[in-house]
This record gives C-alpha cells, structure tokens and sequence, in this order.
C-alpha cells in the first residue's frame, strides 16, 4: 500500500479547489448528514425539474475524501436525470465496496475513489455525499408522489 | 533541557521495550511507533505469559468446584483482586468489584447507586471533559429518576473553570463525577480539593480512572474518594479486565447491578437474597483470564515504580508539546506537564486529523484521530476531532521524533 493509492492528485485537486462548494439559493431538495466518528458534515443543494438534477451544490466540512467525493459528486451528477445519479451513486457504492469494477467514461474524476476501497474505515468518509444525495433526490420523489394524489 | 538524559536515570525503556513482543513489528517496512496507549496500552511478555499459563495449567471456574483445578482459580483470582486493591490504595480487598472495565463500572455505579438513591431534582454534577462513558450512564439513570445533569464548564487552556463552583456544587448535588486525567487534554484536575468541596455538600465523588490509574501512583484513602473506576487494558492488562473500588460503606449500600449465578445467597421464587460486596456485583462467569493478566500487569507496573512511570511520561510530553509547537502544530489543553498527563491532543495545519493520521500510519506512527468519545469537549474546542499523541513506559524521545518527522510528510502532500 502506498499513499498516492488514496491521495490520489485529483482528490488532492478537488479537496483544496472544491467545485460548486456553495449554497444554491431556490433549490428543491437540501439535506445534511453527520458523520459521527469523525465530524465529517456534507450539505447536498440541489434543484430539481422533471425528473433532472438542474444544478446540485455542497457545503460542508471534513477530511479530503468526504469534502473531495463531494466535490466531484457534484460535478458527475449535474445535468442528469434523477434516475441516472441515482444508478450513479449506487455505482460508486458498488466500486467503494470492491464490487463494481468502475467505468471510467461514466465515472470520469470518481475513479480516483477507487484507492479508498483499501482502507475500509475510511469508505464511510467517501461514501458520505452520495448518503446525502440518495436521501435529498428521495424526499423530493417522496414530495412528488404525494403531490400527485 | 535534553530528555533523554533525565530520562536514562528514571527508568530502562530498552529493557522494557524488549518485554513487549508487538514493538517488533514493521509496519510498511517501518519501526513501530505506538503512540495510542491511552486508547489501549500493549502487553508485555510477563502478561501474555500469565494469561497463556493460566489456561494451559490453571483452567476451572470459580468457587463453585471442589477440587484442586477450581481452587488454584479461585486463588489466582483473588490474588488478582488483592494486587489491584494494593495498587490504588483500597483497605481491603473487598472493596474491589471485577468488571470489564472502566464502563461497565461506571454503569454499575449509575445503576446500582443511582437509582436506588437518587430522587426528582437531585443533582447529578459532571464535567465538559468527560468521556462519554461517564456521561450516557448518568443520563440513563437522570432519565428514569428525574434527576438533573450539571457540568463544570472549562476554561480556555482546558482546565476546570472553578470559579462558580459554589453555583454548581450545592446540596442539591449527589454525585460528582469526575475523570482523574482527560482523555482528549490529558488535564489532571484537582480531585482533593473538588472531594473536598463536594463532600461538604454531602455528595459522593465517583472518580473516572481510566487514564489516571495506568499513569500514576493513586491513593484512594489519600484521596478520599468514594468510587474509581479501573480499566485494565490501558494498564498492560488483558482486555475486558478492569474494575470498580467502592468504599464499604458505599458498596454495601448499593444494589446488585447484573443478576445471576455466584452473587446469590438463596433463590426463591419471588425473591433472592444476595452476597456481600464484591460479590453481589459479579453475576456469572468472571473474566478470569484476563483478572489474572492484570495482577501480571501491576506486579509489572510496580517493579518499574508508578512514580518513575509518571515522572517518565512528564519528560516525554514536555517534549512532544516542545516538538509539535516548533512544527506548527497547535496543542490542546495545559502546557504545564506537573498539571497534565501524558495524552497529547493537536490540531496540525489545518490537515483533517483522519487525513494525517492516515499519512502517519504509512510511516508507522500509530494514533488516535476522533472525537475521542467526547464530543462536549470537541464543541468546547470548536474542531469535529483531534489528533492524539499519547505516552506509556514504552515510549521514547525517538517515538516523539518519529511522529515529528511524519507531521512533514503530511504538510508535502498537503501542502
């Protein structure tokens, strides 16, 4: 094992040069999740339109794998469907837990996670934004479903 | 002033370091660096031997079997508990209850006095450095009494503040609950003094010892206190030993905690009557086993001296705090090694204490990045964790170095 296994350049890039690290004034869905054991906090804005993620933002503070995940996790889910970063974040999960073999044109940045899967206890650090998106994309299909009756 | 120096008259970490077997390993091809003995402490050959000793030659279950395997158990056993009474002081054996350590006797305490005693509007007084083990058992036990938590806030360098203590500790208090030495700060706050005040008011002082007992020479008829709690792992022991001193008076007043076989006199069908203190506390198999490994541990502990081990770790914290601030790191807690003990808690150039104890694992320097089960002190520092550095007899001013050295290759791949 080595280090630049995990701190891979493009997690070091996204960690001190997050993207879309804001608030998101008019979203549809936000939501924040703890992760208690090491403080890690994500914020996951985004807003929502027919079944589209428009725009999806972060905020939050923690290690460079939770706030870096978070950061590409924006970038790769943006623009979307819902069903689609879903299928995305599940992925991800998949590749976390060594066993989704990642597809690089679909994954882009996120390969760099890969490195995280030797070092079990800090998947849950990696893991953290997709929680967040998983849990804020739901309530809003949730929201829908009760609109609609 | 040069550690090592001072440090060769004290006590011969060489040759306690040849006593523990783990201080061998290489981790990523590195010499170990084992900075987290206030998470738990490594055992020497002499408690691996003795635990190893005991199943291979010694094996049967307590009191309950007449024949020689089961007495030489018993023996071993109690053997165990008058070493640990002599250790911290206690007037007799007795007052020595074996549990698994320092939370589940805290959760004795909580439930077998605190319930029984404690009334609406009682005052249960606690600290903002507390562990969560002496926090959630007290809030188990203010939620089914209806009794009240208080704490004893800090002050900025992460000692008590003190100043309203008379607002805090009143006679409405019942208990004070203390730890003996910070985990997070490694602050040693003043249990005479706070015994004394707390006494005066008519409360009982529960002492949480799981980082004062392995650092330093204890006395609690000294000390006056009611209650300590003892982990054994964190003091060369075996895990899951450990224990609670109570003074008779206390014990004999409190209820059983855990029911079962061993702690009864007579079972009826509605009822039960029990066995005196230590043994109306111990429900069931014990840990024999490893009770046995820390008797090794304090023989063990006391052929080194608890002053030398503590004078020891005064030398190495000086320098670590000497060391890290040199390297820009920000030190929790006391500088002043005479009012705090050997945990180093820092915050390093705004590197996550995850991300940089990752990258000092991989040059072999083992340490703890959390919160440190003690997320009101977190708060009070204003970070979501911290990076700690904590001392025993095995360490060196080479260990301290080491992890120095380790701070610079975070900050490059940081940077």
């Amino acid at each position: 094992m080595a280090l630049d296994d995990i701190y891979k350049e493009t997690i070091l890039d996204h960690y001190k040069n997050p993207r879309n690290k804001r608030g998101l004034p008019g979203a549809t869905v936000s939501k924040t999740k703890l992760n208690p054991l090491c403080g890690d906090e994500v914020t996951v804005s985004a807003t929502l339109d027919g079944g589209k993620v428009l725009e999806v933002t972060f905020q939050g503070t923690g290690c460079s794998i939770s706030q870096s995940s978070a950061s590409m996790m924006t970038e790769s889910v943006g623009g979307r469907t819902v069903d689609d970063a879903l299928s995305l974040a599940s992925d991800v999960r998949g590749m976390l837990a060594g066993e989704v073999e990642p597809d690089e044109d679909s994954f882009g940045d996120l390969v760099a996670l890969k490195g995280v899967v030797k070092y079990p206890i800090r998947i849950k650090c990696a893991v953290l934004a997709w929680d967040v998106l998983q849990e804020a994309v739901s309530e809003d299909a949730t929201a829908d479903g009760a609109a609609a009756h | 002033m040069s550690v090592t120096e001072q440090g060769a008259t004290a006590i011969d970490v060489e040759r306690i370091r040849a006593d523990f077997p783990i201080l061998e390993r290489r981790p990523y091809g590195k010499r170990i660096v084992y900075l987290d003995s206030a998470n738990t402490s490594q055992k020497p050959r002499q408690v691996i031997e003795t635990v190893a000793d005991y199943y291979a030659h010694h094996n049967a279950n307590l009191y309950r079997a007449v024949y020689e395997l089961a007495e030489e158990a018993t023996a071993m056993f109690e053997s165990a508990r008058e070493k640990l009474a002599g250790f911290v002081g206690a007037p007799d054996p007795s007052t020595i209850v074996f549990t698994r350590g320092t939370t589940e006797s805290l959760n004795l305490i909580a439930n077998g006095w605190g319930r029984k005693f404690l009334r609406e509007g009682d005052e249960i007084l606690l600290t903002d450095m507390e562990h969560h083990s002496n926090i959630v058992p007290w809030q188990f036990v203010a939620n089914a009494t209806g009794a009240v938590l208080r704490y004893v806030p800090l002050t900025d360098d992460g000692t008590l503040e003190l100043n309203d203590l008379e607002d805090l500790l009143t006679e409405r208090t019942k208990v004070l609950a203390i730890t003996g030495q910070s985990n997070v700060l490694g602050t040693l706050p003043p249990l005479k003094e706070l015994t004394a005040a707390a006494h005066a008011v008519g409360a009982i002082v529960v002492v949480d010892g799981a980082q004062l007992v392995p650092h330093n020479a204890v006395d609690v008829q000294d000390l006056a206190i009611d209650a300590l709690t003892i982990s054994g792992h964190k003091m060369l022991g075996p895990t899951a030993s450990g224990g609670l001193y109570g003074t008779a008076e206390l014990l004999d007043r409190m209820d059983p905690f855990l029911g079962g076989g061993e702690m009864i006199v007579e079972v009826h069908h509605d009822h039960s009557t029990f066995k005196a203190a230590p043994h109306k506390f111990e429900a069931g198999t014990m840990n024999i086993a490893q009770e046995v490994g820390l008797g090794a541990a304090i023989d063990y502990l006391q052929a080194i001296g608890m002053e030398a081990v503590r004078a020891h770790e005064k030398e190495l914290t000086s320098y670590a705090i000497e060391r890290l601030q040199e390297a820009g790191a920000t030190v929790h807690g006391p500088k002043d090694v005479d009012a705090r003990g050997g945990a180093v808690s820092f915050w390093f150039r705004d590197i996550h204490p995850h991300d940089l104890a990752q990258v000092l694992d991989q040059e072999g320097v083992c340490v703890r990045a959390s919160h440190h089960c003690a997320q009101i002190l977190m708060r009070h520092l204003g970070v979501p964790a911290t990076t700690r550095a904590s001392f025993y007899v095995y360490n060196t001013p080479d260990d301290v170095d080491a992890l120095v050295r380790a701070l610079g290759v975070a900050e490059t791949v940081f940077k």
